[in-house]
């Protein structure tokens, strides 16, 4: 049966069981009703208090504090309480299953953010933060994201918003009342306010992606093949995450590692060994994809001994089975770890100018889209003599920014943004 | 007495319902209080403006009366915005009261199919909730299964001025007051808007020669394409201020004015406030315009536009002596404002029908709107539609990239009103491609498709239509930029050969430039319409893949009986929104304020759920 949005639903909104305690959430009309089966009567919304769990038969299930929160003003939007449970995986299942057998069904994944989404409770751009915030595996992220769950991104767009919509009730009114004479020419100062509206949009947008703080700084490590770039992923993975041989061409596909390093997310990348020519087709593709990976790489480690593209770190690899160089290479060892640290420092200075700073507001790719078309519509506003054709460049760019927080939006996605869900939250 | 459709009122909704009805080929009964008064300008002696000229020549398209009947009374043309683009250029005529109600009794009077029937609607009959008729207070029945209700500020309607009060819509008439009160009791949603005029002068005692002069457009252009030209002598208007004592005399009165003692407290409209309103919400501008137009070539009365009021005579009398070149001036009726009731029109479906009670159509002020182009435009689609209700004929539906019908239409069903609708440019989204200039080009196919033209209008399209292929066609021909340049234009010579189409867009090129003596071989108004094509083409080009999203979306229908209430997770607030405007679409109750992506997709699911 597909999901009903009548229905009332239920799911751990904590960790997954064991742990010291986990949360129930139900949520939805009969929120109340199923809980009180469970409970008895109920405490004043907002209070916790201890109760009784008990099955239809009965049986005790366990001991609980329960919160009751009234809709339309709880975190889904419809009445809603909460069960701190014992945080077995016994007891969860039990007082899944009474719940079940009151009439609840489990959450769908992002189903209780959804419904504070279709209630009005929170607006995309906070929608996604959410989905980012249970996403974060790093502080960094994990500051980002409450920022924009917490409306941080709102906030910005709501009031590029209201300087748009000025603008645009100027120009309108020169559009609409030209015949009144209340309504004179535009303020000389138009043009340049909604360039620097349409700057301020640029300053943001130049910002560093929140993607990287999510799925972490792209490292791709790049060199010839056999120059030892799986033995230093292992090295830095601190585990056996790719297969080294001293048979040159191994890698022949890309590996992909996550690693977390002093609060920051990089994502390891081997690529195959980029050989000039090669006879064997399936090490052709793994080159053809270690292209592309150097390509898209935040930050690129050079394996090789002929000179880096620009902008790559160099690096002397096996540097305690060979003579020193003097060249600026980063001379280290796997085998030895001599110099590993000194890579993740070098690392880290560089993926910290890579990443979104705290206090900077950071927009996700769907979010930077928009505003980058609102932002060019504003720049064109402002430069256009055509105040017809301004006042539709600001039309264009109104749109855009509504379809930041959702104003507008398609149901597509919706579904990739929900998706992203864990259940219960 | 049997008719197809029953049109009460004999305003601009009501004449333009009634015509509009007949054309299609319905018998039609228009019952008015007083034949003679049918056609009646009861406000400003003008026609048209920013958006509502718009409206105007959309109107005329479907071949309706309002612009033919201005053209037949027009006395002073303005193309206001001359200097803007085209999309935002307002036709705007002023119309000599007498001959402009002559010429539309005159058209209703040469229309088959449509009778005027004297006397006062009194009831509505009903069988068994079904339309079956109306009944007139001296009790004759007329029976028809379709009934439009064009009433205007008759229902309910009260007039104030200064401390007297009086029933009635326009001064020196009845109210429709025992119709308004079966309409309460058939429970529909309704509330109290409030609308004014100002003091009419008689002309011979202004100081004309004192005045600036505003004098009628040289350009012979007329407010109907099918209008051969201009036979009226074009008066002037002119323009004189308000001033820091007719402030104070304003001020010292405000505690005699209705608007201020609470005796109204119905909303206005924030676009064509009282001069009492300006006064106090503007009280540091130290004048206001007013335009002093005539009322008829062989009329003395002057319409001071900008001076709406329902201060007490005496002080109307102060004020109007205060200003310049009006010291003298004598008051040939003072100004009143009038609250009336109006019906919520989210009652209605885009046919302007009733959703409670089916046949039943409304037009004009009594959905909230003013002005004489909105309730024209509302006529005529409520004509259209309740004689497709009559004869079961295709309805009329007009969506937001067509017309500014439709985006009227749409604003009303969707977002009723808080003040009386006036059509205003900025609420088209599609305004680029929305001018009064392309009217016929956009909406003829839709009305020649409704049966709704003279044969005389259907061979003027055909030919209009083979004018403007035709020269699009030869608008393909390359042209280098040597020989633009060889022609005078001021281009660069790299920009190479593009089609004389694709130059018109460049700043400063011309038509003559592109194509030499191309223009002087066609129809002057099919040359305008397509040069501003030409010249809007990239961004009418980008707005045409919004309107194919918007009629896509519009393609996703929901139920009128869709119980919004039994949809889960929405809100108290959308589900009332929803409830009251019953969105036809789903694109529809997303343009509805408030309603989230996600609330959208839990309706469909509702609604694909309960298709299912």
């Amino acid at each position: 049966m597909p999901p009903r949005a009548s229905d009332t639903i239920f799911a751990v909104a904590s960790g997954p069981p064991p742990a010291a305690i986990a949360v129930m959430r139900v949520s939805g009309s009969a929120a109340f009703t199923l809980a009180e089966t469970l409970a008895g009567p109920l405490p004043a919304p907002r209070r916790a208090s201890l109760r009784t769990l008990r099955g239809g038969d009965g049986t005790l299930l366990d001991r609980a504090l329960v919160l009751v929160f009234p809709g339309p003003n709880s975190a889904s939007g419809e009445d809603l309480v909460e069960l701190h449970l014992h945080g077995g995986r016994a007891v969860v299942a039990a007082v899944s299953a009474a719940l079940a057998a009151g009439g609840g069904r489990l959450a769908e994944p992002g189903e209780f953010t959804r419904r504070a989404l279709t209630n009005g409770r929170i607006d995309l751009a906070q929608a996604e933060g959410l989905g980012d915030l249970l996403m974060a595996e790093t502080e960094s992220a994990r500051r980002a994201a409450l920022g924009v769950a917490e409306g941080a991104v709102s906030r910005r767009v709501g009031d590029w918003g209201v300087r748009l919509l000025e603008a645009s009730a100027l120009i309108e009114a020169a559009l609409d009342f030209a015949d009144e004479d209340d309504v004179g020419a535009l303020p000389p100062g138009l043009p340049a306010s909604l360039a620097a509206l349409a700057e301020e949009m640029r300053t943001v947008l130049a910002a560093p992606p929140v993607e990287r703080l999510r799925d972490g700084v792209r490292v791709v490590l790049a060199g010839p093949p056999n120059a030892g770039k799986s033995t230093l992923l292992n090295a830095l993975a601190e585990r056996e995450a790719a297969i080294v041989s001293p048979i040159a061409g191994t890698t022949r596909d890309r590996i992909e590692v996550p690693v977390v390093r002093d609060g920051i997310a990089y994502l390891l990348i081997d690529t195959a060994g980029l050989a000039e020519t090669t006879d064997d087709p399936i090490e052709a593709i793994g080159i053809a994809r270690a292209r592309a990976a150097a390509a898209e790489a935040d930050i690129l480690l050079w394996l090789d001994d002929s000179p880096p593209p620009i902008g790559a770190m160099w690096l002397y690899p096996r540097a305690d089975e060979r003579p020193p160089v003097s060249d600026g290479r980063l001379a280290l060892s796997a085998r030895t770890g001599a110099g590993v640290n000194h890579l993740w420092s070098a690392l880290a200075d560089r993926a910290r100018a890579l990443l979104p700073r705290a206090d900077q507001l950071a927009l996700n790719a769907r979010q930077r889209q928009h505003v980058d078309h609102a932002a060019e519509a504003v720049r064109a506003a402002s430069a256009e003599t055509d105040l017809l054709i301004a006042a539709e460049q600001c039309r264009l760019a109104r749109r855009a920014l509504d379809a930041v927080t959702g104003a507008t939006g398609t149901e597509a996605m919706l579904d990739a943004l929900f998706g992203r869900f864990c259940i219960g939250k | 007495m049997h008719f197809d459709v029953i049109v009460i009122g004999g305003g601009h909704a009501g004449t333009e319902a009634a015509a509009a009805a007949a054309r299609r080929g319905a018998s039609v009964a228009l019952v008015s209080f007083d034949a003679s008064k049918i056609g009646a300008m009861s406000c400003n002696p003008a026609i048209g403006g920013l958006g509502k000229g718009h409206l105007v020549r959309e109107v005329d398209a479907f071949d309706g009366l309002i612009a033919r009947a201005t053209d037949a009374a027009g006395i002073h043309y303005r193309m206001l915005n001359r200097s803007k683009g085209t999309a935002v250029q307002g036709p705007r005529v002023q119309a000599d009261r007498k001959r402009y109600a002559a010429a539309i009794q005159a058209m209703l009077a040469a229309q088959s199919g449509l009778t005027i029937v004297e006397g006062e609607a009194d009831a509505l009959v009903l069988d068994h909730g079904r339309l079956r008729g109306v009944t007139l207070a001296d009790g004759r029945a007329l029976q028809a299964c379709a009934v439009v209700l064009a009433t205007g500020t008759f229902l309910g309607g009260r007039i104030f001025r200064g401390e007297e009060r009086g029933e009635g819509g326009r001064i020196g008439e009845r109210a429709a007051t025992r119709l308004g009160v079966q309409l309460r009791a058939l429970d529909l949603p309704m509330s109290r808007l409030k609308t004014g005029t100002p003091p009419r002068l008689d002309g011979r005692t202004i100081d004309w020669a004192q005045l600036a002069e505003q004098r009628s457009d040289e350009e012979p252009w007329t407010m109907s394409p099918a209008t051969p030209g201009r036979t009226l002598p074009q008066l002037f208007c002119a323009v004189t201020r308000t001033n820091p004592r007719t402030h104070a005399i304003i001020r010292d009165g405000l505690d005699r004015s209705p608007l201020f003692t609470g005796a109204i407290d119905a909303a206005g409209p924030r676009y064509c406030p009282s001069i009492e309103d300006k006064i106090h919400r503007f009280g540091d501008r130290d004048g206001h315009q007013i335009f002093l137009e005539p009322e008829g070539l062989d009329d003395p009365l002057i319409y001071p536009n900008g001076i709406s009021t329902s201060l007490p005579v005496d002080v109307q009398a102060a004020m109007i002596a205060s200003i310049e070149g009006l010291e003298r001036a004598v008051i040939a009726q003072p100004g009143y404002a009038v609250e009336y009731d109006h019906i919520d029109p989210r009652a209605l479906a885009p046919t302007l029908e009733l959703r409670a009670l089916p046949g039943l159509f409304c037009a004009g002020q009594i959905n909230g709107t003013t002005g004489y182009e909105e309730a024209a435009a509302q006529g005529l689609v409520a004509g259209l539609n309740a004689a497709a209700h009559a004869l079961d004929l295709a309805p009329a539906e007009l969506d937001r990239a067509s017309s500014y019908l439709g985006v009227m239409i749409d604003d009303l069903v969707l977002h009723g009103v808080t003040e009386p609708y006036r059509m205003l440019t900025a609420r088209a989204e599609f305004r680029l491609s929305l001018r009064a200039d392309n009217a016929e080009t956009r909406l003829g196919p839709i009305a020649e498709a409704l049966g709704c033209l003279s044969d005389a209008r259907r061979a003027r399209y055909a030919r209009r239509q083979a004018d403007r292929s035709a020269l699009r066609a030869e608008l393909e021909a390359p042209v280098s930029a040597a020989a633009l340049q060889a022609r005078g234009a001021d281009v660069a010579l790299d920009a190479g050969r593009q089609s004389a189409w694709t130059w018109l867009r460049f700043p400063g090129v011309t038509i003559e430039q592109v194509a030499p003596g191309l223009a002087a071989r066609a129809p002057a108004e099919v040359v305008a319409e397509l040069i501003e094509d030409a010249r809007y083409a990239p961004y009418l080009e980008r707005q045409a893949a919004e309107v194919a999203t918007l009629r896509r979306e519009e393609s996703l229908r929901l139920p009128a009986t869709l119980d919004y209430a039994a949809i889960p997770g929405l809100s108290a607030e959308m589900i009332e929104k929803l409830s009251k405007a019953a969105p036809a679409t789903l694109a529809a109750a997303g343009r509805i304020r408030g309603i989230t992506p996600a609330a959208l997709s839990a309706i469909l699911l509702h609604a694909k759920k309960r298709a299912a």
